[in-house]
């Protein structure tokens, strides 16, 4: 291959996303991205002006204490490798760009590039253990944007950022696939489910509903969920026909220009359709993308979205309580569930009481992890770790800490309203041969558990 | 000599600590940016200021957080030499006949042998700390010699405080060795990891609003379980 693969410059065309597509797990990519020079000059320029006194005090005054060690998954499930302390990990990577003012080599930015995305999750857990306060995730995740714009970004990083720049989406959905996938799943549920509909470019509705590109991808059947649920709480709803994506591989891939540019996407949809409410999928870091960081990439002073937007869980919890929708007692869960706290809406944005009450409607036999909530363990697969295969083997590694949490519930249900999460478990249990655990989102738990009401008609198929 | 020491330069060292203290939480506070750190630092201050105290107090409680109830042994080190590194500097009876000497502000005193528990609860506390550091291959790879300079720093005005106090016969050789050991770690401390004296409440301030204004503080109602 004669042609340039990995650059400082993001992908902005379909053919520059074939082509790196096409070289295989990126080893021609990687190869030149070892020859890649190093812009010294932006790179300090970019310390300077973005690395400001929060993040030079954090690392400044770091006491080297060791109390974030025993927070980190990767330190318990590495034998308690030293390396894995997180003050070690950020210290010996950004610590070091900046002692040394940016004057480093490729070599150099490779090794943070293999740390940043291959020994952090950016879970943030070890921020609540350390008694500074300091949010080494917080920092992982602007150090990732430094190597992102050297062009030291692992290879689907790259491809997910040119993706999200190019179609909107994460995955190559167009906006004709997007409207051709509602329709078509609408009709393909319309027998069971008379008067089923996903209406698109609805002005006004109630709730906008934005979702993961996974999702009408490779997981139609999850868009047809939500709407049968919308249907049957009554819920006046639609979707956008442009900025209908919530996900973020941009956000994993530190392309914050990208995320700024999904962002006004759906907020752009806002402004258009004027729905009440927003409700995004079962994603954790969709919701953290679009609601937490979100506005203030678009710029929003206030730190608030435009309308108030909901995580999927926050909605169910809602339609729940209100008893617009309704469990039938007899499909409860019977045996024993636990559910995985996603970091990106239960640690960084308080929705556990969500998804605790949402169990309580669902579950007879509901068992915390131990720890759980805000102090929950990153599934181990977060931070775009799934998606990428140069630090497959460590994710494994990692992916036994939640492995271990949940054997220990005895659980033989994992409720997983987060995509990350669910994949992180499914590999996990494959990983690991245990066959005995089964994990679910809870669009499927809760179709089949609802009682629909009388003025519902349902064909059963 | 002690004269010079115990006078103008202690005055000198006392400024140092002080204005570069300030200094750096004023620096601090000036480079806090809404845009690169996205947290809406002027709105939500029903939640933020909650937020921030909180994440200062809790923090400053023996077992008030979930992160010292799982490390008992450091926590333990932590507090006893806080507990006197705060109150004898500031308390102890000849350092307040001093402040009051040297520049007319008085504060009250502790009971002597209060200062004398608390001081050697202090290097107990150090104690551990040096044994934690040793033992532990954890914090074996994150120290350096900076951290083992601060320990020192702190370490030598307790020892030679308490010295000048039981060894009676050398008190002039200890006392006068306190003397720089103190002004040393007065002058130092603003521009080295002793300045988390302030700094410490900087960014857990900052951190506390960051999660009470940006990071679930709306959905939490209440601040967050450190």
């Amino acid at each position: 291959m004669s042609q340039i693969l990995c650059s400082p410059a993001p992908l902005t065309t379909k053919e520059a996303i074939h082509e790196l597509l096409a070289d295989k797990g990126g080893a021609e990519y990687y190869k030149q991205m070892r020859q890649l020079k190093v812009n010294q000059d932006a790179l300090a320029y970019d310390l300077q002006s973005t690395c400001k006194s929060r993040t030079r005090t954090w690392l400044n005054i770091c006491a080297h204490c060791g109390m974030c060690a025993d927070s980190c998954f990767f330190y318990k499930t590495n034998n308690n490798d030293p390396k894995q302390i997180p003050s070690y990990k950020i210290q010996s990577t950004l610590g070091e760009l900046l002692r040394r003012n940016g004057r480093v080599d490729a070599e150099f930015m490779m090794h943070c590039m293999d740390v940043a995305w291959g020994q952090c999750t950016c879970c943030n857990r070890c921020g609540m253990y350390c008694p500074h306060g300091i949010d080494t995730g917080v920092m992982f995740s602007y150090l990732r944007g430094i190597l992102f714009k050297q062009g030291f970004t692992p290879w689907e990083m790259k491809i997910g950022s040119g993706m999200h720049r190019v179609y909107g989406a994460q995955m190559d959905v167009t906006e004709e696939d997007w409207v051709d996938t509602c329709e078509w799943m609408c009709d393909e549920n319309s027998e069971e489910w008379p008067g089923l509909e996903i209406p698109v470019e609805k002005v006004g509705a109630d709730v906008m509903y934005i979702c993961n590109a996974r999702e009408p991808k490779h997981y139609p059947e999850d868009l047809a969920q939500a709407a049968i649920l919308f249907h049957v709480t009554g819920t006046n709803w639609t979707v956008p026909r442009v900025g209908w994506e919530n996900t973020s591989l941009t956000m994993f891939a530190g392309d914050f220009e990208g995320c700024a540019m999904n962002l006004k996407r759906i907020y752009d949809a806002v402004e258009r359709l004027k729905p009440k409410v927003v409700v995004g999928t079962e994603c954790g870091h969709a919701h953290r993308a679009t609601v937490v960081e979100g506005p203030y990439w678009a710029g929003r002073e206030s730190g608030d979205p435009p309308v108030p937007f909901m995580h999927y869980v926050e909605w169910v919890a809602h339609v729940l309580r209100t008893g617009k929708l309704k469990i039938n007692p007899e499909k409860k869960l019977k045996m024993p569930c636990t559910l995985q706290d996603a970091c990106n809406y239960v640690r960084n944005d308080g929705l556990g009481r969500y998804t605790r009450e949402i169990m309580s409607y669902i579950a007879e036999d509901f068992r915390e992890m131990d720890p759980h909530n805000e102090h929950n363990f990153c599934c181990g697969g977060g931070g775009g770790m799934n998606g990428i295969g140069r630090y497959r083997k460590e994710r494994n590694v990692g992916l036994k800490n939640k492995l271990d949490q949940i054997r220990a519930t005895g659980a033989e249900m994992v409720v997983t309203p987060c995509h990350n999460c669910w994949d992180a478990i499914r590999d996990m249990m494959e990983v690991y041969d245990e066959h005995n655990i089964k994990w679910s989102f809870l669009k499927p738990l809760l179709i089949n558990m609802m009682e629909i009401p009388p003025n519902i008609e349902h064909v059963e198929s | 000599m002690l004269q010079t020491l115990s006078g103008p330069c202690f005055v000198a060292s006392l400024l140092i600590f002080f204005v570069g203290l300030l200094g750096r939480a004023v620096w601090y506070v000036r480079g806090l940016d809404w845009r690169l750190e996205r947290v809406a630092y002027g709105y939500h201050k029903d939640r933020s200021i909650p937020g921030a105290i909180n994440s200062i107090a809790k923090w400053l409680l023996p077992g008030g957080t979930a992160g010292w109830r799982a490390q008992p042994v450091a926590m333990l080190a932590f507090f006893l030499l806080h507990f006197g590194a705060v109150l004898i500097p500031l308390f102890l009876l000849g350092h307040t006949v001093l402040l009051e000497q040297t520049t007319g502000i008085c504060l009250p005193s502790l009971p002597p042998n209060v200062a004398d528990i608390l001081c050697i609860a202090s290097l107990s506390g150090i104690a551990l700390l040096v044994l934690r550091r040793l033992f532990s291959p954890t914090l074996r790879q994150l120290n350096t010699w900076k951290d083992w300079f601060v320990l020192l720093l702190t370490f030598l005005p307790f020892f030679t405080g308490l010295m000048a106090k039981f060894d009676v016969n050398a008190y002039d050789t200890w006392i006068l060795l306190h003397v720089i050991t103190g002004e040393l770690f007065l002058v130092l401390a603003p521009f080295t990891k002793l300045a988390h004296i302030v700094l410490f409440f900087m960014s857990r301030a900052q951190l506390g609003m960051d999660y009470a204004i940006k990071r679930g503080g709306r959905a939490r109602g209440g601040s967050f379980p450190w």
